[in-house]
């Protein structure tokens, strides 16, 4: 008989955790494909459209978080696809610990292989469409708190479009209704930045995403992957 | 498995199906299916290609919920014993569950790592005794077909869950392979533990149970 607690939850998510990280440092590639995207993205706008300074203060905000939303929703199909697979996901869903608390572990790991890189680099692509230092660290903040909840809510997108064999627009489709509130309050507080106005009630919005999203997402995405796993 | 007070659980069935139903892409797999998996069995999940052995088995599991009918966990409904099952049963599906990047030291980490702490020293005996001794750390695209499944199999080697499922073991596996699996199988009945296998192999094992699929075949 193995009834006992066998391995405490958090020993478990970290496991999640590390393994992750070890297989996406283990194929570099993949890691760096949302980044170069992300730069690329940016680099073009003002090739593209105008390298006027006043332009691209006024759009620059914007322009990093489109490119920055837009990677992560690239990135997104990667999260469960691969353990779908080699059947790892299998597994993970029979560990008798939460599924919900296994796939959150998953999702951190997925936002400090895609979110957090973007977050760093903007510092940089900021002084690059000649933001201002304040604009640019409201920047970073926004991104800090946001790209979590980019995460979050792909989760679910991800989960549910498992089973699918082109997931890619369905993915798409379902997923950027849920990110337009981000990306409003997102560029919406640089913008008050730049004009000197107060930024605290942007940020604690986005904070408030991010609180609804770490409690409720993880929730629907292990739902969702249930789903998937019995069609599959 | 001679721990206190297993013995007195020896009789009492560890799963009970009844009347178990299934249906997939508006095709019926099987109805009336009714079994009890005793602990100390072998049963062997028989039927031709298509006949429901691998649903069967992810119904088992929990992994599939297309299915009505009535399933228990050591005499109580299965909804209300989710936790204590997943405690308590290993399963090991035709995908084998090994991340292609990773060696099978840290592969068999990761698996175990859920369920039981293992030392390392542990896994790496394990991995020996499946025949990988010297590719514990080559990384698992490197091996072949059957020897990613071996890193799967080593699992069995430290398992202590009284119930196992398993898809579809032999695929991929050489003979003496599938001599030493077998064998590890009848010990594991002897120790008290419950092992349910889908596979086309003509298993060599004494006492073995059956549940049949897909006689309808017979059109």
């Amino acid at each position: 008989m193995n009834t006992g607690p066998g391995v405490g939850t958090f020993h478990a998510m970290k496991a999640v955790f590390t393994r992750d990280l070890k297989v996406a440092f283990r194929q570099r590639q993949d890691l760096l494909n949302p980044l170069l995207f992300f730069v690329i993205v940016v680099t073009l706008f003002p090739l593209g459209v105008s390298p006027e300074v006043s332009f691209l203060q006024e759009a620059g905000a914007g322009i990093l978080w489109v490119a920055a939303l837009l990677s992560v929703l690239l990135s997104l199909d990667h999260l469960f696809r691969h353990d779908f697979d080699d059947g790892t996901l299998e597994q993970l869903v029979l560990q008798p610990q939460p599924l919900f608390l296994l796939v959150l572990a998953k999702t951190l790991a997925h936002w400090v292989l895609t979110g957090l890189p973007l977050v760093l680099l903007t510092p940089v692509l900021g002084v690059m469409v000649h933001l201002n230092g304040n604009s640019i660290a409201v920047l970073c903040l926004t991104l800090l708190i946001g790209t979590p909840v980019l995460s979050l809510i792909g989760s679910i997108g991800a989960a549910l479009t498992l089973g699918l064999r082109s997931a890619g627009v369905l993915l798409s489709l379902l997923i950027i209704p849920l990110y337009i509130p981000v990306l409003i309050f997102g560029t919406g507080s640089v913008a008050a930045a730049t004009d000197g106005a107060s930024v605290s009630a942007y940020l604690a919005l986005m904070a408030a995403f991010l609180a609804l999203a770490v409690t409720l997402a993880p929730f629907a995405a292990a739902a969702a992957l249930k789903i998937s796993l019995s069609n599959g | 498995m001679h721990r206190p007070g297993y013995g007195a659980l020896m009789s009492e069935p560890l799963l009970q199906a009844v009347d178990l139903q299934c249906e997939r892409d508006d095709r019926l797999l099987f109805r009336n299916l009714s079994f009890s998996i005793l602990p100390g069995t072998i049963t062997r999940v028989e039927g031709p290609n298509g006949s429901g052995k691998t649903t069967l088995l992810r119904i088992l599991a929990g992994l599939n919920d297309a299915w009505s009918g009535e399933l228990s966990w050591r005499g109580r409904p299965m909804q209300g014993q989710r936790e204590d099952f997943l405690h308590n049963m290993l399963y090991l599906g035709h995908r084998p569950g090994i991340k292609s990047l990773l060696t099978p030291v840290e592969n068999l980490h990761a698996l175990m790592a859920g369920r039981q702490p293992v030392a390392e020293g542990v896994l790496r005996q394990a991995l020996k005794g499946t025949g990988l001794a010297g590719f514990e750390d080559v990384p698992c695209r490197n091996l072949s077909a059957g020897q990613q499944r071996r890193v799967a199999l080593a699992r069995l080697l430290i398992a202590n869950e009284p119930l196992w499922l398993l898809d579809e073991v032999f695929t991929a596996i050489d003979a003496s392979g599938v001599a030493a699996i077998e064998a590890l199988l009848q010990q594991r009945a002897a120790e008290g533990g419950a092992v349910v296998v889908t596979t086309h192999h003509n298993l060599q094992l004494p006492d073995l149970q059956s549940i049949v699929l897909g006689e309808r075949a017979a059109l």
